[in-house]
This record gives structure tokens, C-alpha cells and sequence, in this order.
């Protein structure tokens, strides 16, 4: 019994280790949970902590005359979450939506297919309307639970032009979402125009409110009274070189015509209008209409969304022979006293290209005015069959450096995107066509600007400002400054051409001549001195009218190019447009016949068919 | 009578009552903590009586009143009353179940003007002092049939009455007691068979569809038998102690089980689970043939002790499927980690763990919690008060308060050792049960370690009942301590 007891009394060691044992584990249990383990704290915070971005608003847009162009303006859309709709008076619904039973009933089934469909996550109802628009809604929001609303900021626009250039803003794509860490769903990010290359400086710095959410959801106020919140910061303004009110008397010439009209400053480069007709108004892309007008303007077949001042690509006609007479000065194959016949066009063995009638033979600055095929052609022919050069290659790629100098055969460079490059052909190209078998005549048609050649408006354009400013130019662009902020190097320094001052000043003589006595005389603005060269470009339909000119000749201000789809000579239309464009500029009015003259063009009509264009 | 009273100041055990009011102040801040949002930090408003860190200060003062009082009653009267005070609770328990209101399906709560009391928790003082009473009774001899009987009959009433009141949390503190008996001399076999029952009924569940790979045998299954041959093995070894059995067991067992693994594994599949039972029933053969010709009668209780695990395991795949719930299967398996439940019954034990998890080492400071001041952890202030700690106080706060109940019940233990007569041995034995069951349970629930049983942690869970009727219990005995002397 002794023992026993004995026995049982050591029992209290046993109990006593059981406590110690539970002690170990729990406290090993702890130390695992607390400080091992990162896990537990990350889902505490994705648990508590609600972090809601405020949003920058977007930086504006102003022209070159500090008008207010691009705007923000507030939007609400309307979501909701599917589990949570509990007997909602559908027709009150539609009554407060200013929709019909059938449109809420397809809008309901469309959701219900789409991606991403969740009945436990906000699904969005209707999206982007205005305050009056949803005032409505608002008043009666009680009645409809399971219905939010969430305000956005979406853009708005002061005049009905120049849509193209500003672009638009939409949804962020997942790709975009994937690759800058900034975006998150449903964040809008600039698509097309300026809104997209801009877009860095325009969206500006999200900020944060650390908020604290409970199990229910409930938001319960600033993480510790705000010390983890950070401001947002606003987008940057952008000034444009834009003159709205040219963009829009632009827009108005072109009514009912395929074309662009691209004005640069010669000096700085800035893009003063730049205008691809058809245009749209950009408003119509505001607000609830905007998916049904989209749609519309998307399947246009006139492709009013595209830009065809950047992404058109011509062949130039007579406006590229100032480029031609400015390589065979620079290369010494002619002087502006140079003589070559033209009877009736261009003749070489069997080979002719007409010509209009004129004086023979001529020099250059004639041969300008006039537009004379001939004159080019023999240019040409000389020289791609100097002894300056080994070979007809040789010649021809030293004939595609003075172009790329210019600005052609590559993308310029300009701040939107979408740019085409043209087309400057070389020797290689040939090679590949004619073998060895080929010389000036074989490609004799890209000395006045036809054949392989193409060229974008903008390119044309800049043609232009590089003769009115002798031999330089800055590379075309939009936005003239960035508040805050300065330009990219390229929209500040300037371009030198292969050929030299005294070639162009010669170019600029012969332009001058074109405007008092040859072609062009329909440019001409009483008391300033105009700059001109007509295009006829032949194509498979009635010929495209085309226009390069600047003005005043001495300091000039403005640089234009005009180019008008199957518009017939230039003197039709490129003249008068070029025009016009240039008195509005410098005068800042038009003068009376200005005006009924720019009203008659703005509405004759060009009937291009029923095909793609 | 100053004599006396002087004395109890000089023998009363002021290292408990330390602990005691360490403990309490500890969990009257962790009630702040759970109970009140960012906004409010002023000190007074955790006084405030509408709040329930103000109606705690008011029990916690009671409490320690009452306590006082306790402490100058004479020890006979404990003993003398006991009986009396036992049938008092009993029938309070009783009545209770049909007078109170319905509170979250519980019947538990009885409702006097302003106050709700809850007896289950008076009912462990009542219990405690009757079976101190009983076991300390002359001639009492736990070994005896009827005065162990007696004994557990006296902890197993108060359980059933709780058991109505639908308290069932609560009920299962009372198996705390078995300790005790434990302590006194109950024959050790009974918490043997206990423990590896539930070790077999773990084991057996969470694997049980896992497979053995290259034999294809449900590993839960396997892993049982074997462990069933350990511990039979260690039976003989400790218990019967024979040598000779042991050891030609032991080689037959250890050699069979792991030549048949090899072989099943790397030459010729078979089932070996089938093997494995020709092994139990080879040992099983074995000691009855030692019962008889060796007459080494101690054997029988390992062979029983082997049927028994079988016929238990084998009951365990019906009593899963067939008996219980499904709500109470499914915390069992959510338990054992086999579903993922985290929006039903692991939804608490997730939010808890995500509450501790994210207090790191230092915490994250007093009131600063978020988990538990926006209410991801349900229960925050009551059965799961221990999340606050973790979270506001950290590895630090909650290790320091594990820490200090351990120290807290060893204390009880040392002291309940140093009583001269039984009396006071079961009475602080009980007390050390019962705080360590709950102790055990309730943060091994919060920690992710045991099923989700409501009871709750004491000193800390918010509620006037469990206070008081914790430092009840913990008075009376510190005041029977202090007459260990005069009566020796």
C-alpha cells in the first residue's frame, strides 16, 4: 500500500508535464502564427484595409490662343449587383433611365453573357451619363436595391472639331493592365490621338485614402485619420499649336470632299490646323450616345476616324518637283538658268509624258510656275546619267538621300500615332524589278512626283515649311508646350535637308512666279507676298488636287499643304484652300469675298461612290 | 476571531492571488480592446456601465468582494454545506431549463431584474466542493466499484443537466474531473484508453483516403493497426512485465510489419492491411496462451485492451457517417483539415488565426487591432477574447499570458499537493482541471488546434457569471489552503 501511494503520488509529475506539454505546443503554435508566417498579415490587410484610388483629374488642352478645347466633365454610370436585386419595378426602372422594357430586357440578357459575369461582383447597367441624364435615376435610387452608382470623369470638348487630333479615352485593355502596374480594371487611359501619346503627362498621379472596412462591408473611416492617404496629383495641360477657329474653317472647306489640309509655323514646326475630311464632331462621342455613334462613324465607309493627314499616303505630284529642283541644283546637274525643251511633253526615243503648253525652251523658275513635265524629266535624265556618279544606282540612291532628308520615306515623327511612312523607292527596289535593265526613263516618273512616289499630307506639309524656311525644319508636332514640362529634343531642334539655302531660295523665287504669273495665280492675297506650287496627281480615278504654299515670302508665318481625293487640277481646289487658309492665319478674318468664296467651296460636293475608301 | 483572521492574511497564498489579478487586469484590457472602436480612447469611457468593458469592472469588483468574504468563513462550513449548496445548484440548473428564454437555441440563462446569470458556471463550485466532500470521506477507497461510481455519477449529473440546457461547451468541462480521479488512484487505464481513442479516431478519419502508394491500402487504416501494436507492445512492457513476452512479441511484430512493407513495396503487391491483422490476432493468441500456462493474468488487460481498439476503430467509420450531424461531421473535418469550410464552421477559426497571425511579434498596440475592432472575429470579446491579444499585444502579450496560466495552475497543483488531507487535494485538484480543460480547449479552438467548442478562457472572456464564478472557486480553495496549518 506504501508503494502504491507512492506510486500515485508521482502522478503529479505526470499532470504537471501535461501542462508544460500544452504550454510547448501552444506557444510553438504562436511563434508559427506570429512570427514565421508573413500569410496572416497580408490577409489582415486585404481583410481591413480598403484602399480607394481617387482620381487625378485629367490635364486639359487649350490652342495655341489659350482656348479651352478638351475639358473634363463628370459621368456617372450605373451598376449593379445581381444576387442583391430584389423585386425592383422594372418599369419604374426604365422610366427613371429614360429607356424602353425591350432595350432594359436586351441590355439584362447581354450582361448575362458576357465575360467575366458574376451575380456576386457590380456589374456595370448603363455607362457615362451626364448629371441630367441621371438626375432621374438619383432621386429614386431607393427603390432599386442592389443598384449603385459610381461618378467617373469623361471628356468633353468645346468645339465640334478636330476629333481626330485629340483622340479618346475608353477602358484600359487587360494587355495594358498587364504591363503598366499604374492602370487597374476599369480605369480609362487614353486611345488614339493625343489623348494616347499624351497620355503619361495627361492622366497625372492616382491617390490613395486608406479606409477601414469591416466584416459587413461597412466603411468605418481613415486608417489612422488619414496618415497612409496621398493626394492625387492633376494631369498636366497641354497647349497645342492648334488655331481652333482654322481647324474649323479647315473642316468647313472640306465639307462633302476626301482630303487633308495640313498647316505648319515654319519656324517652330507647330502644327497651326491639320484636317482629314471627312471630320466628325467630337461631342457626338460624349455621354450616352456614344456606343450608338461610335458604331456609326466606325463603319462609315468614308472612315471618318482615320487621320488621312498621317496615315494617308499619296503620290504628290507637281508639288515634289520644288524636291527634285532642289537636288539637281545642289548636285550641280542644272542652275536656275539651265535650259530644256518641252514641246508638248517629254520625248526620249520612243518614249513621251505630255505637257501642257507653255514657252520652249525654259529655265527653272518658268519651269515652276508653269509646272512643266518636261523640265523635271530632263532633269532627271541628267542625272541619273552624269559621269558624277558610277552608276544609274549609285545616282538613284544618292537621289533617295536628298528625299529622306527632306522628311520622306520614314515616319516623321509627330506626336500621334498611326503615321505611314510613304514610299521613297531606291535602287535596290528597282533592282529587284528591271535586274540591271532600267534607267532615268524607266523611273522617269518620279521626277514629277508620280510612280512609286507616295507621301503623307503631313509630309507634303512640311515640304513646304522646309523651302519657307530655306533648307530646315523641326519636326512636325501637335503641342506646342507642356505645362510644367518641356518638349521632347525633336519638337525643339531643328532638321537640316541635304541641299543648301541658295537652292531653296531659287525654289522660293520660282514659287513666287508660280503665284504672279503661273499656276497658282488664284493663291494670291492682296499685300502679302505668296509661295505656291500647284499638284495634279493622276491616279486611277479623275486626278487628286493637290497645294503646298507659304506666306509672307520673307518671314513667312505659315506653310500649308492642301490635298483633295479626285478633286481634278490643283488650281480647283488646292489653290483656293491654300488660300484661304493662309489669309485667315495672318489676317485672322477673311475678307468678304474670302468668305463667299470659302462658303461656295465648303459646299460643292465630290461623288466618290459606294466603294471603301 | 482578530487572531484568526490575522492569521489567514499571513497564510493566504499571495503568489495566486497575483497571478489572479495579473490575469484579470490583463483580460479587462483585452474587453477595452475587442469592445471599443478607434474613436473612443478616453479612460473613461472603458468604465462607462452601458459598455461591456464597464459592466466587466462592475462583476470584476463583485467578484473580488465576494472573494474577500470567502476568504473569512471557516473552513468547516465548506465541508458541512457542501452537500446542501450541491442540490441547490442542481435544482437551479434544472429549473433553469424551463424558466429561461431562448437564446440562440441555449437554454442556459436565468434572468433576475437586470441582471442574467448563468448557474452552469456555479455549478462547477457546487460540484467541486461535493466531490472534495464525498472522496474525502472516511473509508473512502476509489479503487472500490461503487465509491468510484459514486464519484463520477456526482461530476456526471450537473453534466447532463447542462447537457439540456443545451449547453453541451460547457457540459465537457466537467470530464475535467476524470484528472482528479486520476490523481487519487483510478487506474490509469481508463486515460490510457481514452487517449488512444482519440488518437486512433484522428489518425483513422484524416487519412483515412489516403493511399499507400505501390500498395493501394488506406494509409489511415494501416497507420491505426500499427499503432495499435505499439501501444499493445508498450502495455506488455510496462505493465504486464514480462520480458520474455515482450520481447518475442516485440521481434514477431516489429519483424512481420516491416518485412511485409518491404516485400508489398519493392517485390509482390498484397494487401497488407490483412496481414497486419494476422500479426494482432498472432499477439492476441499469444497472451492468452501466457494467461493460461504462464498464469500471467495482467496479460488479459492488453488483450482486451487490443479487441477493444479494434472494435472502437472499426465503430468510428459508422459513428462519422451514421451518427453524427452533419453539422458536427463537418466540423470535425474541417478540424482534421479535410474541407475547406471557410465560410461556415472554419469561418471563425480562419478570422482568428488571420486576426493572431497578423499581430506579429510586437502587436500592433492597444486598440490599434483592426481584425477585431471591424468584427472579422466573431465572438471577439467572449469565447474568442484571446484573438484581441494576439493581434493588439502580439507573440509577446499572448506567449507572456499562456505563460502566466501555466505558472497559474502548476501554483494550484503545487498547492493542492501541500494539503494535508484529501479534502483539500481534490478540492484543488478539481480547481487545476477545470482551469486547465478550459484553458486547453478554449485557445487550442482559437489557435486552430481543437474543434470549435464554446467555453470560455477564464479571466478574459467578457461575462459576470464565469468571473465570478471562477474566483468562487478559486477563493474557497486559497481559503481552505489557509487553514492547512491550524487543522495539522
Amino acid at each position: 500500500m506504501a508503494t502504491n501511494n507512492f506510486n500515485i503520488e508521482k502522478r503529479k509529475y505526470i499532470l504537471g508535464a501535461a501542462v508544460l506539454l500544452v504550454l510547448i505546443v501552444y506557444t510553438s503554435r504562436l511563434f508559427d502564427l506570429q512570427v514565421l508566417s508573413d500569410e496572416y498579415k497580408s490577409k489582415a490587410d486585404s481583410n481591413a484595409f480598403y484602399k480607394k484610388t481617387i482620381y487625378p483629374a485629367r490635364g486639359l488642352m487649350y490652342d495655341r490662343k489659350g482656348r479651352l478645347l478638351v475639358y473634363n466633365q463628370p459621368a456617372y454610370d450605373i451598376t449593379f449587383i445581381p444576387r442583391e436585386i430584389k423585386k425592383v419595378d422594372t418599369l419604374e426602372l426604365c422610366k427613371a433611365l429614360n429607356i424602353t422594357r425591350e432595350e432594359f430586357d436586351n441590355r439584362m440578357k447581354s450582361i448575362r453573357k458576357s465575360r467575366g459575369y458574376s451575380s456576386y461582383t457590380e456589374q456595370p447597367f448603363m455607362t457615362r451619363l451626364s448629371s441630367e441624364e441621371f438626375a432621374p435615376f438619383r432621386e429614386k435610387m431607393y427603390r432599386f436595391p442592389g443598384f449603385y452608382i459610381s461618378k467617373r470623369s469623361i471628356r468633353q470638348y468645346t468645339y465640334g472639331a478636330a476629333g481626330v487630333l485629340f483622340g479618346d479615352i475608353g477602358e484600359v485593355s487587360q494587355k495594358k493592365i498587364d504591363k503598366d502596374p499604374y492602370y487597374t480594371r476599369g480605369d480609362y487611359i487614353g486611345i488614339q490621338g493625343l489623348e494616347a501619346s499624351y497620355e503619361e503627362v495627361l492622366r497625372g498621379v492616382k491617390g490613395t485614402e486608406m479606409l477601414l472596412r469591416d466584416a459587413y462591408g461597412r466603411i468605418q473611416g481613415n486608417y489612422m485619420n488619414g496618415a497612409f492617404d496621398t493626394l492625387p496629383i492633376t494631369g498636366k495641360n497641354l497647349t497645342l499649336g492648334l488655331d481652333i477657329e482654322l481647324q474649323q474653317l479647315g473642316e468647313e472647306l472640306l465639307k462633302n470632299k476626301i482630303g487633308s489640309i495640313v498647316a505648319i509655323e515654319p519656324s517652330t514646326g507647330e502644327i497651326l490646323c491639320m484636317v482629314s475630311s471627312p471630320s466628325y464632331d467630337p461631342r457626338l462621342l460624349t455621354g450616352r450616345q456614344r456606343g450608338e455613334n461610335h458604331k456609326i462613324l466606325s463603319q462609315d465607309k468614308l472612315k471618318p476616324l482615320m487621320n488621312r493627314a498621317v496615315m494617308g499616303t499619296y503620290p504628290p505630284g507637281s508639288t515634289f518637283k520644288t524636291s527634285q529642283a532642289l537636288t539637281f541644283l545642289q548636285e550641280g546637274i542644272i542652275t536656275s538658268n539651265t535650259h530644256f525643251p518641252c514641246h508638248g511633253g517629254f520625248r526620249y526615243n520612243k518614249f513621251k509624258l505630255g505637257c501642257h503648253a507653255h514657252g520652249s525652251p525654259l529655265s527653272l523658275f518658268p519651269a515652276i510656275a508653269t509646272s512643266c513635265n518636261a523640265y523635271f524629266c530632263w532633269g532627271l535624265v541628267r542625272m541619273f546619267s552624269s559621269d558624277k556618279y558610277k552608276n544609274v544606282q549609285e545616282a538613284m540612291n544618292i537621289w533617295r538621300d536628298y528625299m529622306v532628308s527632306m522628311g520622306f520615306g520614314y515616319r516623321l515623327g509627330i506626336d500621334i500615332p498611326g503615321e505611314a511612312r510613304g514610299m521613297i523607292p531606291n535602287a535596290n527596289y528597282y533592282g529587284k524589278h528591271y535586274g540591271n535593265y532600267w534607267n532615268a526613263v524607266t523611273v522617269i516618273s518620279i521626277s514629277i512626283g508620280q510612280g512609286e512616289v507616295t507621301l503623307t499630307p503631313l509630309q507634303i506639309a512640311n515640304l513646304s515649311a522646309t523651302i519657307a524656311n530655306r533648307g530646315t525644319f523641326i519636326t512636325p508636332h501637335l503641342v506646342s508646350s507642356i505645362e510644367g514640362d518641356t518638349l521632347p529634343r525633336i519638337y525643339r531642334e531643328p532638321r537640316k535637308t541635304m541641299a543648301e539655302r541658295a537652292a531653296y531660295e531659287d525654289i522660293v523665287k520660282g514659287m513666287r512666279q508660280a503665284v504672279l504669273e503661273g499656276t497658282c495665280r488664284g493663291a494670291d492675297i492682296p499685300g502679302i507676298e505668296v509661295c505656291g506650287k500647284t499638284g495634279t496627281a493622276q491616279n486611277k480615278g479623275k486626278d487628286h488636287s493637290a497645294f503646298i504654299g507659304f506666306a509672307p515670302m520673307n518671314n513667312p508665318q505659315i506653310a500649308v499643304a492642301v490635298y483633295v481625293e479626285n478633286g481634278g487640277f490643283g488650281a480647283t481646289y488646292g489653290v483656293p484652300i491654300g488660300a484661304l487658309i493662309m489669309e485667315k492665319y495672318l489676317n485672322d478674318t477673311l475678307s468678304v469675298e474670302s468668305l463667299e468664296k470659302a462658303r461656295s467651296i465648303g459646299e460643292k460636293r465630290i461623288y466618290y461612290g459606294e466603294g471603301e475608301r | 476571531m482578530e487572531r484568526e483572521r490575522g492569521s489567514i492574511i499571513q497564510n493566504i497564498d499571495w503568489i495566486t492571488i497575483a497571478i489572479y489579478l495579473t490575469l484579470a487586469i490583463m483580460g479587462w484590457f483585452a474587453i477595452c480592446g475587442a469592445s471599443h472602436s478607434y474613436i473612443e480612447s478616453s479612460f473613461l469611457e472603458f468604465l462607462n456601465p452601458e459598455d461591456r468593458s464597464g459592466k466587466q469592472a462592475i462583476w470584476m469588483g463583485i467578484s473580488i468582494f465576494i472573494g474577500i468574504i470567502l476568504l473569512c468563513f471557516d473552513k468547516r462550513i465548506y465541508k458541512d454545506w457542501a452537500y446542501i449548496i450541491y442540490v441547490f445548484f442542481i435544482i437551479v440548473g434544472i429549473v433553469t431549463i424551463f424558466v429561461s428564454r431562448d437564446i440562440k437555441g441555449s437554454h442556459s440563462w436565468l434572468t433576475i431584474g437586470r441582471f442574467s446569470l448563468q448557474p452552469a458556471e456555479f455549478m462547477k463550485f457546487a460540484t467541486t466542493l461535493t466531490l472534495a466532500s464525498y472522496m474525502s470521506r472516511y473509508g473512502f477507497d476509489i479503487n472500490k466499484k461503487q465509491d468510484l461510481l459514486a464519484s463520477i455519477g456526482l461530476f456526471i449529473l450537473p453534466m447532463l443537466v447542462i447537457i439540456s440546457q443545451r449547453e453541451t461547451g460547457s457540459a465537457l468541462v466537467y470530464l475535467a474531473f476524470f484528472i482528479v480521479l486520476y490523481r487519487e488512484g483510478m487506474s490509469g487505464i481508463v486515460l490510457l484508453t481514452a487517449i488512444s481513442s482519440i488518437i486512433y479516431f484522428v489518425v483513422g478519419i484524416r487519412f483515412s483516403d489516403v493511399l499507400i502508394n505501390d500498395v493501394g491500402v488506406s494509409m489511415g487504416h494501416y497507420a491505426v493497426l500499427v499503432l495499435i501494436q505499439i501501444f499493445s507492445l508498450a502495455m506488455v512492457k510496462f505493465w504486464c512485465k514480462n520480458d520474455n513476452t515482450f520481447l518475442t512479441l516485440a521481434l514477431v511484430n516489429i519483424i512481420g510489419t516491416l518485412g511485409a512493407y518491404w516485400i508489398a513495396v519493392y517485390l509482390i503487391s498484397f494487401n497488407i492491411i490483412v496481414f497486419q491483422y494476422l500479426l494482432i490476432t498472432f499477439t492476441v493468441i499469444y497472451l492468452l496462451l501466457k494467461i493460461r500456462l504462464a498464469k500471467e493474468k495482467r496479460n488479459l488487460y492488453a488483450a482486451l485492451f487490443i479487441i477493444g481498439s479494434l472494435i472502437f476503430y472499426a465503430s468510428c467509420d459508422h459513428v462519422m457517417h451514421h451518427v453524427l450531424r452533419d453539422h458536427q461531421r463537418i466540423r470535425i473535418e474541417v478540424l482534421l483539415g479535410l474541407k475547406d469550410d471557410l465560410s461556415n464552421a472554419g469561418y471563425n477559426v480562419h478570422q482568428s488565426k488571420i486576426a493572431i497571425g497578423s499581430g506579429g511579434v510586437t502587436g500592433k498596440g492597444f486598440l490599434k487591432g483592426t481584425q477585431t475592432k471591424l468584427k472579422y472575429v466573431p465572438e471577439q470579446d467572449t469565447d474568442f477574447i484571446f484573438c484581441t491579444i494576439g493581434e493588439e499585444q502580439g507573440f509577446i502579450g499572448s506567449a507572456t499570458v499562456l505563460f502566466l496560466f501555466a505558472v497559474f495552475i502548476l501554483r494550484i497543483m503545487q498547492l493542492a499537493e501541500r494539503q494535508n488531507d484529501r479534502f483539500g487535494r481534490v478540492y484543488g485538484y478539481s480547481l487545476a482541471s477545470i482551469f486547465f480543460f478550459h484553458f486547453t480547449i478554449n485557445i487550442g479552438m482559437v489557435l486552430g488546434i481543437m474543434p470549435v467548442i464554446g467555453i470560455p478562457l477564464p479571466f478574459f472572456s467578457y461575462g459576470g457569471s464565469s468571473f465570478l464564478g471562477f474566483s468562487i472557486l478559486l477563493f474557497s480553495f486559497l481559503r481552505v489552503d489557509a487553514d492547512r496549518k491550524q487543522r495539522a
